[in-house]
This record gives structure tokens, C-alpha cells and sequence, in this order.
């Protein structure tokens, strides 16, 4: 006899889905992030010359820069999903939104380690409170306080429009950060690329944009596998919600069957 | 001795970035894999379909 059950199959090893967060996609793109990395080492720590006035210091441009660019990446998307969210109230774009927020973090953080590595060399401190150090290092609190908003109990939806809202009031910075060096008079050097035709050495710049690709796929890879945790955390919570609920009923039941 | 020379060096600072880069983004990388493999155990194979 053949027993049909509709009940999901949890801790079953029956079924055909994946185990992971990973799929063929994201282990083709993670193959693709591996080859540019080993590519990015070859051609930053090796190949490229040094630079007249940094000498090798310059080989953390090619880490620093792509690390702050998709930094502002990673809350440009984080705001524009909270955008969606407050304007239709969308679960996807609120995990896309805390995913891309997290991912913002430890890049903001490594933006700020690896920018005082490089200023202590170039500059003979690792930091100076100007413009554009400061406006980094408030980008780094707003979002770690988007964290803790995240991590506050409320129910999914209050919880969502709080994080949006925080989101939002964090990008505010982005701008600030990005032209503090024009704005204001500053120690951190303005932008090296911002023409079509920059300055710079051939190989230095073939370079920096394998560190460019590397670090924007990279990141595409980490928000996916971050935003299906992300998912699978809404449903384990959906899940324990119900046993919870099945269990107050199954023991309202048992009360009430054994009244007097 | 080694220690002055190696202070006064750029690629300390180039190794300590660069590795800095590396272990977070790895760590980071690595706890959110193996984090989705341990909620994959207790979420039913519908609702982790990836497409």
C-alpha cells in the first residue's frame, strides 16, 4: 500500500531539492569569482609596477577602491528595496534590502581597515578625522544600527518598514561620503577614475578593473546565498510559528476533553 | 632588527590589507554558507527550490 502524505518533510533526506543556498548558477558564478581572485592576485601583487611616488603601497588600490565602490553599491541596492518596500510592502525586496545592507557592513569595515593601511605608508598616520574618513566611519555606525533595528522584536511587517526606514536615512550618507573630497578640504585624495581616458599606467589599470569585476561579482554571488538565508529564516520562523500554534491547540484540546 | 625592517616596508601594510580582505570576506562568505545549510535541514524541499 502506498501512503500519500502532504505533510512537509522536514529532516527527511527524500527529496530532490538542494541542501545548500548554492545552484548551478550561483556555483558557476562563484567558479567565475575564484578565477578573477587568483587573476587579481597575479596581476596586483605581481605583475603591475609600483607606483613613482607610493612605490608598492599602491598594490591596496587595488583592494581599497573596489571595496568602497561596491560598498556604496551594496546600499544603493539596500535603499532601493526599502523604496519597494514602504511603496508596496514587498518581502523580496526587504531580504533583499538586509542582505545587501549586511554585505555593507563588512564592507564599510574593510573599507575603513584597508584605507588606514594604505594612509599609514602614503600619509605617515592611519587616521585623520577629515571629511571623508569621518563620513566612512558614521556609514559604518548608521549601518550597523540598521542591524540592531533588524534584530529588534516586531512582527514581519513592522519590522520591515522600521529597516526601510533606517536603510533610507543611512544612504543619505552615501553622497556625502562620496564627494567629501571635493566639498571639503581633504587628506584622502580625490577620485583616480572619473574619465573615460584616466591617468594612469596600462597595467595598473587592466588591474584595477579585474579587481572592479571581481569584487562586483562577488558581491552578486553573497547576496543571492545571503538572501536565501535570509529566505529560509523566514521560513523555519513560519514553521516554528505553527508547531507553536499547533501545540496550544492540541493542549487546549486535551484541557478541555479532560474537564469535569 | 627584523621587526623595524618589516614596519618600515609597504608590503606589510600591502600583506595586511590584503589579507585583511581575504579572511573577511571568506569568514563572511563561509558563515553565510554554511548557515544556509543548516536552515536547509529544517525547511521542506518546496520552499528551498532555487531557481
Amino acid at each position: 500500500m502506498t501512503t500519500v502524505t502532504t505533510e512537509p518533510t522536514r529532516g527527511v533526506d527524500v527529496d530532490d531539492a538542494p541542501r545548500s543556498t548554492g545552484s548551478p548558477a550561483t556555483r558557476a558564478l562563484g567558479a567565475v569569482v575564484l578565477a578573477l581572485v587568483g587573476l587579481l592576485v597575479l596581476l596586483g601583487l605581481v605583475t603591475s609596477p609600483a607606483e613613482r611616488v607610493q612605490g608598492e603601497a599602491v598594490r591596496l588600490f587595488y583592494v581599497h577602491v573596489p571595496t568602497s565602490t561596491v560598498m556604496f553599491l551594496a546600499v544603493g541596492v539596500a535603499a532601493l528595496g526599502s523604496i519597494v518596500v514602504l511603496w508596496k510592502g514587498s518581502v523580496f525586496w526587504d531580504l533583499v534590502a538586509a542582505a545587501s545592507a549586511e554585505i555593507a557592513v563588512v564592507l564599510t569595515g574593510l573599507s575603513l581597515v584597508t584605507g588606514m593601511l594604505w594612509g599609514r605608508p602614503t600619509w605617515g598616520v592611519y587616521w585623520v578625522w577629515d571629511a571623508r574618513l569621518t563620513s566612512t566611519a558614521l556609514l559604518f555606525i548608521l549601518l550597523l544600527g540598521y542591524q540592531a533595528v533588524r534584530a529588534l522584536p516586531a512582527d514581519r511587517t513592522t519590522r520591515a518598514r522600521r529597516c526601510a526606514v533606517a536603510a533610507l536615512i543611512t544612504s543619505l550618507n552615501v553622497p556625502i561620503v562620496h564627494y567629501s573630497v571635493d566639498w571639503w578640504r581633504s587628506l584622502h585624495q580625490p577620485a583616480t577614475i572619473s574619465t573615460l581616458d584616466p591617468k594612469i599606467d596600462d597595467a595598473m589599470l587592466v588591474a584595477f578593473a579585474v579587481g572592479m569585476a571581481t569584487y562586483l561579482l562577488g558581491y552578486l554571488w553573497l547576496l543571492i546565498h545571503r538572501f536565501r538565508v535570509g529566505w529560509l529564516e523566514e521560513q523555519v520562523a513560519d514553521l516554528g510559528l505553527g508547531d507553536a500554534l499547533a501545540e496550544r491547540r492540541a493542549e487546549g484540546l486535551a484541557d478541555a476533553g479532560g474537564a469535569p | 632588527m627584523t621587526t623595524i625592517v618589516l614596519a618600515d616596508s609597504p608590503w606589510l601594510y600591502v600583506g595586511l590589507g590584503w589579507g585583511a580582505s581575504a579572511g573577511a570576506l571568506l569568514g563572511y562568505a563561509g558563515w553565510v554558507v554554511v548557515r544556509g545549510r543548516r536552515l536547509s535541514r529544517d525547511v521542506p524541499p518546496e520552499a528551498r527550490r532555487w531557481s
